[in-house]
């Protein structure tokens, strides 16, 4: 329980601070925002990681593919925000 | 490696993706910020390497970690590198669905290795979270490939798909969901059960997304954004990792926001979005017949070219249509030659404009046109009664008076950017057909609109020639 209610903090407050930054991001940048957000919730590569390091096959298999998937999601969402964003320029 | 050492690490990372969306809020900032999120999951992916379970698995578990990491890597730079910006709606739906998955497999195997023989009975907080993270996780990823066909217009159409009974099976999934909910936590060594759990959901997923119709796909795609986040907390809740839980809370109320925003910009509730539901009010609008007999006034390049002589001031309007007929190099070359004559030129971008949040200014972005020229709504909505020409380019409810007029239409109450109050309105169009919501457009018919019809792309090009055959 206790430990619980540790994790469970850290959760809160982490969408609050979320709430509050991602409110000022203007509409100009809600695309490269998604794209953005989206490669940083391939955060669950560290769990596919993790689950590799268990004697049981099953779960190395499940790892395995959960890694090709989370490293897309991570790859694939940085590299495109980036070309994204380079787009943007002001008037020289 | 000491655990401390690992979670420091942990911080630090989750302290990056807290600064890469901080430096996201301006463009000057934000190529910076994307690189510092992308350090903080290669900082996080690192430390990781040195965890306990993984040293003990020795070669082979950095074999494998290795591996995929390269395939996933080659995958996703190669779908980063070739998507169009066109598509980037698609790629956005894709890669949601992926992170989606990845929450339900980690779970799964998270599950399995909790129950193996001669470990302690699983904690309560585990089995839950691995519920919600099959359930979210398995929504988000068969959700993420219906938006992403949607869109792609591959199998599925981009329209709404509705059925008797849909809202009452959904119902019933959705129970059903509960009832394996139940049993995973009384009896967590019944696997089967997660993994029936996970198929439930992945037809709930679907379910929950053919109802959603092409220009609601902004909310849509929102939403799967925040679900994916939610999935990656939910994950972490499962193996007690603080990074997973910021990381995925971060991005679970990134989506949130936006959803909440698109909803707002249409004046329509996220249920009635989700539902489906701007069907069923098209029928309080005014016949098409009624709005446009005798009062259409079309016109050509030429005499369109005719109204810049005397302008000062030209807003552009750009909408889904552009994209369709991949205008945005063209209307580049027309701003700038519409500079060179000394007007002033700025564009107005709707919140729901096209298929993703922000799609439009991507779009003006990748053609080279300064940001500070794309205004927002709010800002530009008082300066259209000093605009001498509104270029309308292939967008068409979020420019119809009848959101202000008509309190019975589908569209009734939304927002709108008021162009029917520049001098002159030209708004290009393939026909008369209307847009999403299904109903006419007044601004059609009044008389300081003239009516372009082309493709958008052809319009603009045959436009600049004429302009630059007058002067």
């Amino acid at each position: 329980m206790q430990a619980f209610v540790v994790v469970l903090t850290v959760f809160v407050l982490a969408m609050f601070v979320g709430w509050m930054v991602i409110t000022k991001v203007p509409p100009l940048l809600h695309t490269p925002l998604m794209s953005g957000s989206n490669a940083v919730s391939g955060i669950t590569i560290i769990g596919a990681m993790l689950s590799i390091a268990t004697p049981s096959h099953i779960s190395t298999v499940l790892g395995f593919v959960a890694i090709v998937f989370a490293t897309i999601n991570v790859v694939g969402g940085f590299v495109v925000t980036n070309r994204m964003l380079a787009m943007f320029k002001k008037k020289d | 490696m000491n655990p401390a050492f690992i979670n420091l690490a942990y911080l630090v990372a989750s302290v990056l993706f807290i600064v890469c969306f901080i430096e996201l809020s301006h463009p000057r900032t934000a190529v910076r910020g994307n690189i510092l999120g992308a350090l903080g999951m290669l900082l996080a992916v690192v430390a990781t390497l040195v965890d306990k379970g993984i040293l003990a698995g020795g070669q082979q578990a950095y074999l494998i970690i290795f591996g995929g990491v390269v395939v996933g890597s080659i995958l996703g730079a190669m779908l980063a590198l070739m998507v169009k910006m066109t598509a980037m709606p698609q790629m956005v739906a894709l890669l949601n669905g992926f992170g989606g998955g990845a929450s339900v497999l980690v779970a799964g195997a998270a599950l399995h290795d909790a129950v193996r023989p001669g470990m302690l009975p699983p904690t309560l907080q585990l089995t839950v979270a691995t519920v919600l993270s099959g359930l979210i996780g398995g929504v988000t990823f068969w959700g993420s490939l219906v938006a992403f066909d949607k869109l792609q217009e591959f199998l599925l159409p981009g329209r709404p798909i509705l059925f008797k009974g849909q809202q009452l099976l959904n119902i019933v999934l959705g129970l059903v969901i509960v009832g394996l909910g139940v049993l995973i936590v009384m009896e967590p060594g019944d696997q089967w059960a997660y993994w029936a759990l996970v198929g439930v959901a992945s037809v709930l997923g679907i379910l929950l997304t053919i109802p959603i119709g092409g220009a609601d796909m902004p909310v849509a795609i929102a939403l799967l954004n925040s679900y994916s986040g939610l999935a990656g907390a939910a994950t972490g809740f499962v193996l007690n990792n603080n990074v997973l839980i910021i990381a995925g809370s971060l991005v679970g109320a990134s989506g949130i926001i936006l959803s909440q925003i698109m909803c707002k910009a249409m004046n329509r509730s996220l249920a009635n979005v989700l539902m489906g539901g701007i069907e069923a009010g098209a029928a309080g609008a005014p016949k098409a017949d009624d709005v446009y007999a005798g009062k259409v006034k079309s016109a050509t390049a030429e005499e369109i070219a005719m109204l810049f002589d005397n302008a000062s001031r030209v807003v552009i309007v750009p909408g889904y249509g552009m994209a369709v007929s991949q205008a945005q190099h063209a209307v580049r070359d027309l701003t700038n030659l519409l500079g060179a004559k000394g007007i002033d030129v700025e564009f107005a971008i709707h919140p729901v404009a096209g298929r993703m949040p922000g799609h439009m200014n991507v779009l003006l972005a990748e053609a080279d046109i300064p940001y500070d020229k794309l205004k927002e709504m709010d800002e530009i909505n008082p300066s259209f009664q000093q605009t001498d020409v509104a270029i309308v380019i292939g967008a068409n409810d979020v420019v119809n008076p009848l959101a202000r007029t008509d309190p019975n239409c589908a569209i009734a109450g939304m927002p709108i950017l008021d162009v029917d109050k520049a001098r002159t309105v030209v708004v290009i169009k393939r026909s008369l057909s209307p847009g999403f919501a299904g109903i006419p457009n007044p601004l059609f018919a009044m008389d300081n609109t003239l009516m372009f019809f082309s493709d958008g792309k052809k319009a603009i090009t045959d436009l600049i020639a004429a302009v630059k055959e007058a002067s």
